[in-house]
């Protein structure tokens, strides 16, 4: 009997030498359970895909199998062993390491001092600058990075700040790396070579842990793929086993159907916004264009080509110069207000930074733009303010569990609506929406896509500016590609290609053509 | 908040009131003389009544993320200002002179404000590093006017102003009765005005207010202002209680201040204004001291007994953040 019993063991322990399993997670948060009792299995030289809504739970688990949480209840077992991580520390001690989706960077230091932050090179009692500057330089330069080592971090864009991370984290031996929605800021560019780099660490014989919300990723990379919903494990299965749109159904529970609302014909009407020779110092150069009633107009480009500042400029937010018409008078805007009173609004792509205060409740951050018209004689009518939020919940579907809630503890898709909410108060009719799905789980961007047709349709001017390129492709008329400040050409049509965006975005169009 | 929802008490905003309730209580045990009006009303509310004034203004500058180190030197140059007026117009002394006196204490504190919001705003300068040079400056205008000593007005003169501190109205001292007066102001304009509001989203995110098309350089501006107008309010009642100002007139008022606001829940990097609160902390500050005074403490180390209280309230009150 006992024999026998050793040689289970021994079967069980080849079997299980490369896995790592989590068994029976739970989490009670403050009365809340997070996570029901989920266990799963991760092998090494596999890269396993966890997908979820927001608030499904996938950073919780990550968290508890990267030792950042401690769960109410969980059973780890490491090749075969019970393991437990009281601290990142253990868990990177037993080759398990968490890349952070949120920037964890010192930015007074540089790129090296980054990466070998709390683990020094020396030369006797002084640190080894060239060697760490050398390794860095290696490191980054697979991840497609061109940083300098010497460069502090607060100089880098954040597309190559979370390079830096993923390179710092990648950084000694790891035998299951965690990646935490890690292409949220990344271009497509870069997103390849972090690809690169997963199948590279796969063929190391690493496990791969891979949070996204792009489900064409997860196809593309992933081997196996976990659905969370609501806390709780739906299923794995194998990634050749099922689309991204069975993936997107099982996430949400239900049937998804087109993600992108049809578009209406590309309407014929007089231009809302004309932008003529505009510059932007520094960031963007000569650029020309113009959106028309109903049109919905994309920005695509690198991170880094200049959108964002290109709008910032015209709107008020920096410094700029060059000709403005506002249905077809000439218009300067010196502040954001005065954009805002001719009827534009610029929904920001920093929800968090720049669009919501965290800590306010709802109510005013719903008006904060619009305060002034929200009084009663000298004073807020707080009633009134109560309706306008009443009607921002069922108009933007936005979720939340009281409505004394401060706006940081709105997930992210109900943010980002609250946001939208919060600028379409000012009654705009040129709307210039950036990055409008950044960090939003897949039903609240079908809403956002819904919304940001219906404004079309509503006779509205819409510019949308977005890093994700089917988003622009399915939603948009007509998109425009800026590289490095300048707008590198427009695609038009029903038959706008990825591959045409990128050709532009890059540069290598005239080589192709 | 101003709402009073039984359901969801809110801890932070209560502490410092349910400090200075503890407080009380610990007095009336001290000693016997320390809960009754004479002392309570008549002594601690009306010798808290300049800081707490100050302290109301100084919410809204902290509020808006902002600092002003100035206050105590401005007082004293306010003070020196009023004093000067009040000296020239001795011959025809009247109540008439008296208000153009508090009018003009007014208009220069709201002065020295503005002139911190401007180099704060349009120099784009650190607040700390600008009102540190005013205070410098302010300090030394006083000085200057005083011809390094003090400046009085004559007896007759203090007789016809004093009742302004010394008087009461319905019972309750005259300065008390301003402080509650300004705090239900200040409160009203923080909580419940659009200006209020934008206050609270420049302190806690500028780039929020920035892109919600508030111009936060009015804002700041304005903030300062107020600071002024409160430096102002409070000098027309310093002033007649006793007729003159010295070179400790105003002394260390920028730290009792900023402590007040920082001890009644007001957040130091900004965002989150509690006036009530800050009246509250100028209340706590000033009864320690008493109660010190009445326990015969040597009152050289009253000071770093109120230091002392001030660092455990912080600590008090940053726990009570993180739960």
């Amino acid at each position: 009997m006992g024999r026998k019993t050793l040689v289970l063991s021994d079967a069980i322990q080849q079997r299980t030498g490369d896995h790592f399993s989590v068994h029976n997670a739970r989490m009670v948060f403050a009365g809340n359970t997070v996570l029901h009792n989920v266990s799963l299995n991760f092998r090494r030289g596999e890269v396993h895909a966890i997908i979820g809504e927001n608030g499904a739970g996938k950073s919780t688990l990550m968290k508890i199998l990267g030792g950042y949480l401690i769960a109410t209840q969980s059973q780890l077992t490491l090749a075969g062993s019970g393991v437990q991580f009281s601290s990142p520390k253990e868990a990177e001690k037993a080759g398990i390491v968490l890349v952070h989706q949120e920037i964890l960077l010192a930015p007074h230091l540089t790129v090296a001092q980054n990466i070998f932050l709390g683990r020094e090179l020396r030369r006797g009692v002084l640190v080894d600058d060239a060697k760490m500057n050398a390794e860095t330089t290696v490191a980054l330069a697979e991840l497609g990075c061109m940083a300098s080592p010497t460069e502090r971090v607060e100089n880098l864009s954040i597309a190559n700040r979370q390079l830096v991370q993923i390179a710092s984290a990648l950084s000694g031996k790891h035998h299951f790396v965690i990646f935490d929605e890690p292409t949220a800021t990344l271009t497509p560019v870069e997103s390849e070579a972090l690809f690169n780099v997963i199948t590279r660490l796969k063929q190391q014989g690493c496990g791969v842990i891979y949070i996204s919300h792009k489900l064409d990723e997860v196809k593309r990379i992933s081997d196996r793929v976990s659905i969370l919903r609501d806390g709780k494990l739906i299923g794995t299965h194998s990634t050749a086993d099922l689309t991204p749109m069975q993936m997107a159904n099982q996430m949400v529970g239900r049937e998804m159907g087109e993600l992108y609302p049809e578009k209406p014909e590309r309407p014929d009407s007089a231009p809302a916004l004309q932008v003529e020779d505009f510059s932007v110092p520094g960031f963007v150069r000569h650029a020309s264009f113009s959106v028309a009633k109903s049109e919905i107009l994309g920005f695509a480009g690198l991170i880094g080509a200049g959108r964002t500042e290109l709008f910032e400029g015209i709107l008020g937010l920096r410094m700029g110069k060059g000709r403005v018409l506002k249905n077809g008078e000439v218009v300067e805007f010196k502040s954001p207000r005065q954009a805002m009173d001719a009827g534009i609004a610029y929904v920001t792509e920093d929800r968090k930074g720049k669009g919501l205060l965290l800590a306010s409740p709802l109510t005013h951050n719903l008006t904060l733009a619009t305060a002034e018209s929200f009084t009663a004689g000298l004073l807020m009518d707080t009633g009134r303010e109560a309706k306008a939020l009443d009607t921002a919940f069922e108009e933007f579907d936005i979720r939340a569990k009281s409505r004394k809630m401060n706006a940081g503890q709105l997930s992210g898709g109900n943010q980002q609506k609250l946001l939208l909410a919060k600028m379409m108060l000012l009654n705009p009719d040129v709307v210039v929406v950036d990055e409008p799905t950044r960090g939003v789980d897949i039903g609240a961007k079908k809403q956002i896509y819904e919304f940001i047709s219906s404004l079309a349709k509503a006779g509205k001017a819409v510019v949308v500016i977005s890093s994700e390129m089917p988003e622009l492709i399915g939603l948009c008329h007509r998109i425009i590609v800026m590289r490095n400040g300048a707008i590198a050409g427009e695609v038009t049509g029903n038959n706008i290609t990825e591959n045409q965006i990128v050709m532009l975005a890059t540069g290598t169009l005239k080589d192709a053509a | 908040m101003p709402s009073f929802d039984l359901k969801n008490i809110d801890i932070r905003g209560a502490a410092p009131f349910i400090a200075l309730i503890a407080l009380v209580l610990l007095g009336s045990f001290v000693h016997p003389n320390f809960l009754t009006f004479d002392n309570l009303i008549q002594n601690v509310a009306t010798r808290t009544s300049f800081i707490a004034i100050i302290a109301i203004g100084a919410t809204f500058v902290m509020s808006a993320g902002g600092l002003d180190l100035s206050v105590g030197s401005m007082a004293a140059f306010t003070a020196g200002v009023m004093l000067l007026f009040l000296k020239s117009q001795e011959a025809n002394a009247g109540m008439g002179t008296i208000a153009l006196a508090i009018g003009l204490a007014i208009a220069v504190g709201a002065l020295c404000g503005l002139a911190n919001g401007l180099i704060i705003t349009v120099g784009n300068i650190e607040p700390f590093i600008v009102t540190l040079g005013t205070m410098v400056i302010l300090r030394s205008l006083f000085t200057y006017l005083a011809n390094g000593g003090s400046i009085s007005i004559s007896p007759a003169l203090k007789d016809i102003y004093a009742p302004v501190y010394k008087g009461t109205l319905l019972g309750l001292p005259i300065p008390l009765l301003v402080v509650v007066a300004v705090a239900a102001l200040g409160a009203v304009i923080l909580y419940r005005t659009p200006f209020g509001r934008h206050v609270v989203a420049v302190g806690s995110n500028e780039d929020v207010a920035r892109y919600s098309g508030i111009s936060t350089n009015r804002i700041k501006l304005w903030s300062y202002i107020i600071q002024g107008l409160c430096v102002g309010m409070a000098i027309t009642l310093y002033v007649p209680r006793l007729g003159s100002a010295n070179s400790a007139t105003g002394l260390y008022w920028e730290l009792q201040a900023i402590t007040a606001v920082v001890v009644g829940g007001t957040l130091l990097r900004g965002g989150a204004g509690r006036i009530w609160g800050t009246v509250a902390g100028a209340f706590f500050l000033e009864i320690i001291g008493n109660i010190l005074t009445l326990s015969n403490v040597n009152v050289y180390l009253i000071g770093a007994v109120q230091g002392a209280i001030i660092i455990i309230a912080m600590l008090v009150q940053r726990g009570l953040r993180r739960t």
